[in-house]
Parts: structure tokens; sequence; C-alpha cells
């Protein structure tokens, strides 16, 4: 069974998908979701640890060998990937069993789980996959997936939000299609490596670039860099408690997997750098959305818009990583998406907790919460300063790398820039802490602490965000082993 | 002879545009779908065209041993599966639709910014 684990991380979950639906009765379709979540957690440790002894795992799917058959090629980087997505899901199943039932109606119960478990899947299928067209297919699974998940929110302004995503994510992917079929045209191969190998004799070809640009603006919209943002605030905002947790910490995280897949796997450094000078593009866009994205979450009235504008800075910050081009800063870009994903994951299900005992996220309803929440509102102050980049907590971390890549390079300004962002990150926490600690509670209003069995999973991810951020050997080893893989270094 | 080579991609290009204008332009959430449906399906055509060669036929192997040629069949097989995205996003974005139109009585895209200030 363990030469088929690479194909079982994904086909499980996506085969339990169909399951709770059919089994109609929400308990029922929760409990065949979290097996398949805490299957795909199992399963993504045991592939890390397998491509960290053995290298690299190839898997034919069906016994066609590559480049003829699809490929399932898993590297540190994909293990690593994945294992972030399984393990956010491991993590925000027990959560969802609590949050769910109070925001989702009992009898879409069902179906909620079932398009959860086929969201995990198609991320962990892109995150796996060697072949191109199948991080398409993969791609469209989740999305519609998470579409759906969407618009199941309370608010009606959840339809809208999940049509915008929908209109923007299907173009964003549509566009990815057309790139893929520009490199097939060129050089006949759907299979990652196999492009590789056949691109450069093609590239001076006016076909290349413009594959190469399509993709580029398909997996940034994807990825919500900004300004292709706009679908991201309100998705985020009217999503479901427990979508918000899993898809911020998760969608866009593979999205800038997939851009670091295509420029340093397929594209090639040289290519991407040197040829398209993509860094000119990149960084300069990572700047705007760390400074202004943060400057709008300052503004915001509703934490979960905030930490949503939020979020679009933070993948400014891992872009900027990627967007030096060198081993240190495309480390920094997996170390945040790991970071980022705990940090983010813990404050949207602190949210979560809110939503559920106060029904809503706006900040003035939080005066005094900090309170008659204490649990609550702790863990949304551990989460801040992780966000922040205090010391001790994984955002430093991932920050401390980000600085260290830009002097290598010499760019004290954009080190600088990211001192400011950390700032403005400050300033939108503590907007919401003085509100939770140090404003009255309205004494009318019988607020009591959330569940536990939402609280202990939104302390798991607070914890892990702490030790990691203490010891961050394992990570940084990862992350860096990484990095050499993509850029081909180092071996 | 007029060349013709490129015709396909030319109306690829168009029929792009066309569903890609639509997509931004319009303000009613149907015809926002109906662009995206012609933006997705252009991309079918120019997928079928790559694959196409003149004179070519599927490829099944004939006994008579003679010459065949045939059209590549992986671009025909690829857009099989882009056929049924198109079709689960469309059906989504629809049903979409019709629970805005339940929601907020009206699927303009105006209207429902009116509404929702």
């Amino acid at each position: 069974m363990s030469q088929h684990l690479p194909v079982l991380l994904v086909a499980v979950p996506l085969f339990l998908a169909p399951v709770a639906a059919l089994v109609g009765r929400w308990k029922l379709a929760w409990a065949v979701a979290a097996a398949g979540c805490w299957w795909a957690f199992a399963a993504s440790i045991m592939l890390l640890r397998r491509v960290m002894d053995e290298g690299t795992i190839h898997y034919a799917m069906g016994g066609w060998e590559a480049p003829y058959g699809i490929e399932y090629r898993i590297d540190l980087v994909s293990a690593f990937v994945a294992l972030i997505v399984a393990a956010i899901g491991a993590v925000v199943i027990p959560y969802a069993r609590t949050s769910i039932a109070k925001e989702v109606s009992e009898d879409r119960g069902a179906l909620f789980y079932s398009a959860f478990l086929l969201c995990l899947s198609g991320l962990l299928g892109i995150s796996v996959t060697g072949d191109v067209f199948n991080v398409f297919v993969f791609l469209e699974v989740s999305s519609l997936s998470a579409y759906a998940m969407i618009a199941l929110g309370q608010d009606r302004r959840a339809l809208t939000a999940a049509f915008q995503y929908l209109i923007m994510g299907s173009t964003g992917a549509t566009f990815i299609v057309i790139g893929i079929g520009l490199l097939y045209v060129m050089t006949g191969t759907l299979n990652m490596a196999d492009l590789a190998e056949r691109l450069p004799a093609v590239s001076d070809n006016r076909t290349i670039p413009v594959a190469f640009t399509f993709l580029t603006v398909g997996i940034t919209l994807k990825l919500a860099l900004f300004p292709l943002h706009l679908w991201l605030p309100n998705a985020y905002t009217y999503a479901p408690s427990a979508v918000t947790a899993f898809i911020a910490s998760t969608a866009t995280k593979v999205a800038v997997y997939l851009l670091l897949r295509f420029f340093f796997t397929v594209f090639g450094a040289a290519f991407a750098f040197e040829q398209m000078q993509l860094d000119m593009v990149l960084m300069p866009l990572a700047l705007v959305a760390i400074l202004g994205m943060s400057l709008v979450a300052i503004y915001q009235e509703n934490v979960k818009r905030l930490l949503a504008f939020s979020s679009v800075a933070q993948i400014g910050y891992m872009v900027l990583g990627i967007s030096f081009g060198s081993v240190l800063g495309v480390t920094s870009g997996i170390l945040h998406l790991f970071n980022h994903a705990l940090m983010k994951g813990a404050l949207f299900m602190a949210m979560g907790c809110v939503m559920y005992s106060v029904g809503s996220v706006r900040i003035e309803k939080m005066a005094g919460l900090g309170k008659v929440m204490p649990w609550t509102m702790a863990a949304f102050v551990g989460g801040g300063l992780s966000l922040i980049g205090v010391p001790f907590t994984v955002g430093f971390v991932s920050k401390w790398y980000l600085v260290q890549a830009a002097l290598e390079q010499g760019m004290w300004p954009v080190a600088a820039v990211v001192m400011v962002g950390s700032l403005m990150a400050l300033v939108y926490i503590w907007k919401v802490v003085e509100v939770a600690y140090f404003q009255a509670a309205d004494p009318d209003h019988q607020i009591r602490e959330a569940p536990l069995s939402m609280l202990v999973p939104t302390w798991v991810l607070v914890l892990a965000s702490f030790y990691f951020g203490i010891d961050a050997s394992t990570t940084a080893s990862i992350a860096t082993r990484a990095a050499e893989t993509l850029l081909g270094v180092g071996l | 002879m007029i060349d013709v080579g490129l015709f396909n991609y030319w109306a690829v290009i168009v029929l792009m545009m066309v569903g890609f204008y639509t997509l931004i332009a319009r303000g009613n959430l149907v015809k926002k779908l109906i662009g995206l449906n012609v933006f997705q399906t252009s991309v079918i055509m120019m997928y079928v065209t790559m694959g196409k060669i003149e004179g070519g036929t599927a490829p099944i192997l004939v006994e008579s041993g003679e010459h065949v040629v045939y059209s590549n069949p992986i671009p025909h097989v690829l857009m099989l599966t882009a056929i049924v995205v198109g079709v689960a996003t469309l059906a989504l974005g629809l049903s979409l639709v019709v629970r805005i139109n339940e929601a907020y009585g009206t699927i303009e895209e105006d209207a429902i910014m009116d509404e929702a200030l």
C-alpha cells in the first residue's frame, strides 16, 4: 500500500466526498469528513518523512510511465505544502463541527462537508501532481467547492461574494489553461519535468513569453496579489467562519506554491528572472500590497474584513520573498507560507469563536470581550503578535529571513517597508485589542465563552505558532532545502 | 487560394475578446456568465485547433496497415475535461444567480450594490 500513498493522499478525501453527501445526516457526514481530513494529515506526514529520507517520489498514475501518463511527483516543496494543507484541514474539521452547526442550516450540513472534502482533495492534488493540466483540473475542483462553501454564509452578501469570486477565479483558471495550451503547442508535453527539459530549446519563440504571461496573471489572480485581490475581502468576510479559516490558510498558499512551481521548476529561474525580468513586476506589486493593504486594514470596522485585507498584505510578503529569486528569498517565502497559515488560521478561528458567542464580528460589538471570553481573545492576541512579528512567534522568523534576504541584495529600503508593514499590523491588531480589553462590556448582554470544541483547535494553532517561533530549526531547514531544490543549487 | 491556415486562431481571438469584454462590461449577472462561457469556449477551440492537422482522422490503428494521418488526440481529450469544468462552473454560477435573485430581488450588479449599502 505504501507505494500508492501519493495517490491515496488525494483519492481518499475525493472518494469520501460523495459518501459524505450520500449519508445525509450532518453528524455522520462530519464523521466521514473528519476521517478524510485526518487520513490526509497522516498520509502527508508519512510522505514528508519519506521525501526527506529518500528524495523525490515519482508515482506513475495507473502504471503509465511519464511523460505519457500523469505523474505524481513529490519533492520537498510539494510534500511541505501538502502537509500545511492537510494539517490545517485536520485542525479545522473538529472546529467546524460546532461552528458550522451554528452558522449553516442542518439540511445543508452534509453537502457542506462534501464540499469541504472536495476542496481539501483539490488542494492536495495541486500540491502533489507533476502534470500541468492536472493542476488545472484540481484547481477547479478546489475552487468550485470553495465558491459553494462561501455561498453558505449567513449574510446574503455571501452570495454576491461567492459570485464575484467565481467570475474572477474562473477567469484566472482560464488564463492558466491558455498558458498551458501555449506551452503544449510548443513542446508537445504536459509533464512538468519534461517541459522544463524542452522549454529552453524553444524559449526564443514569442509563444513562450506569452504563455508565461498568461500563467503569471492567472496564478496571481488565484493567489490574490494586489491589484488582483478584489475577490478576497468579501469572500473571507461573509463565508462561514470555519470556511474562512480553512481557505485563508490553504487556498492562497497553494496558489503561491503554483507560482513557485511554474517559475522555478517549469520555466526555470533564469528564464523567469533574467529574460522576463519578473522581479521588476512582482516586487513593486508586493510592496504596494504590503503598505496599501495594511493601511486599508487599519480602517476596517469588521474584524474578519480587517484580517482579510491583512491577508492580502501578508501575501505581499510571500511574493516579495519570491521576487528576490535568491535561495534566502525563496526560503523566506516558503517559511511565511507555513507560518502565515498557522497565524491566520488561529486568528480567523478566534473570530469564529466570537461569531459563535456574539453573533457578529464588528469591532464595536467586541467591547469588553477580553473579560467575558478570555481564552478566545487571548488566542487572538497570540495570533496577532505573530502577525506583527514579535520575537518567539512564527511571524518573527519569517520576517527575519525576509529582511535578511533583502539586505543580502543591498535593498535596505525594501527591508524598511517590511518593518513599516509590521508597525501597521501592530496598529490594526491593537485597534481590536483596545476595544476588547479596555472598554467595558455591555452588561445587558449575556455573552459566554465559546465551547471547548472550538477553543481547543484554535489554541492548537496558536501554540503551534509559538512553538515554531521558538524552535524554527525544523521548518527553516525544510524551507531552505525546499528552496535549494527549486533553484537547483546545493544538491 | 486564400490562406485559411490561421483562420481558426483569429476566430479564437475574436471569441476570447468578445467573451472577456462581456464578462467585464456587463452588469447583468447572467450576461456575465454568458461572457465567461464564451471566453472558456474560445479556449476549447484553441486546443482543438492545435491538435488538428489537415486530412487527419481519429487515432485508431487499422488492420490493413496503410499509412493513416491522424490528429493529436490529447488536446481533444483535455478539452473533454475542460467542457465538464465549464459546465460545472456555469451550473454553480447560475444557481448562485438564482439565490441572489431570491435574496435581493434583482440580478443587476448596480442595483445589488445599492441595496447592499
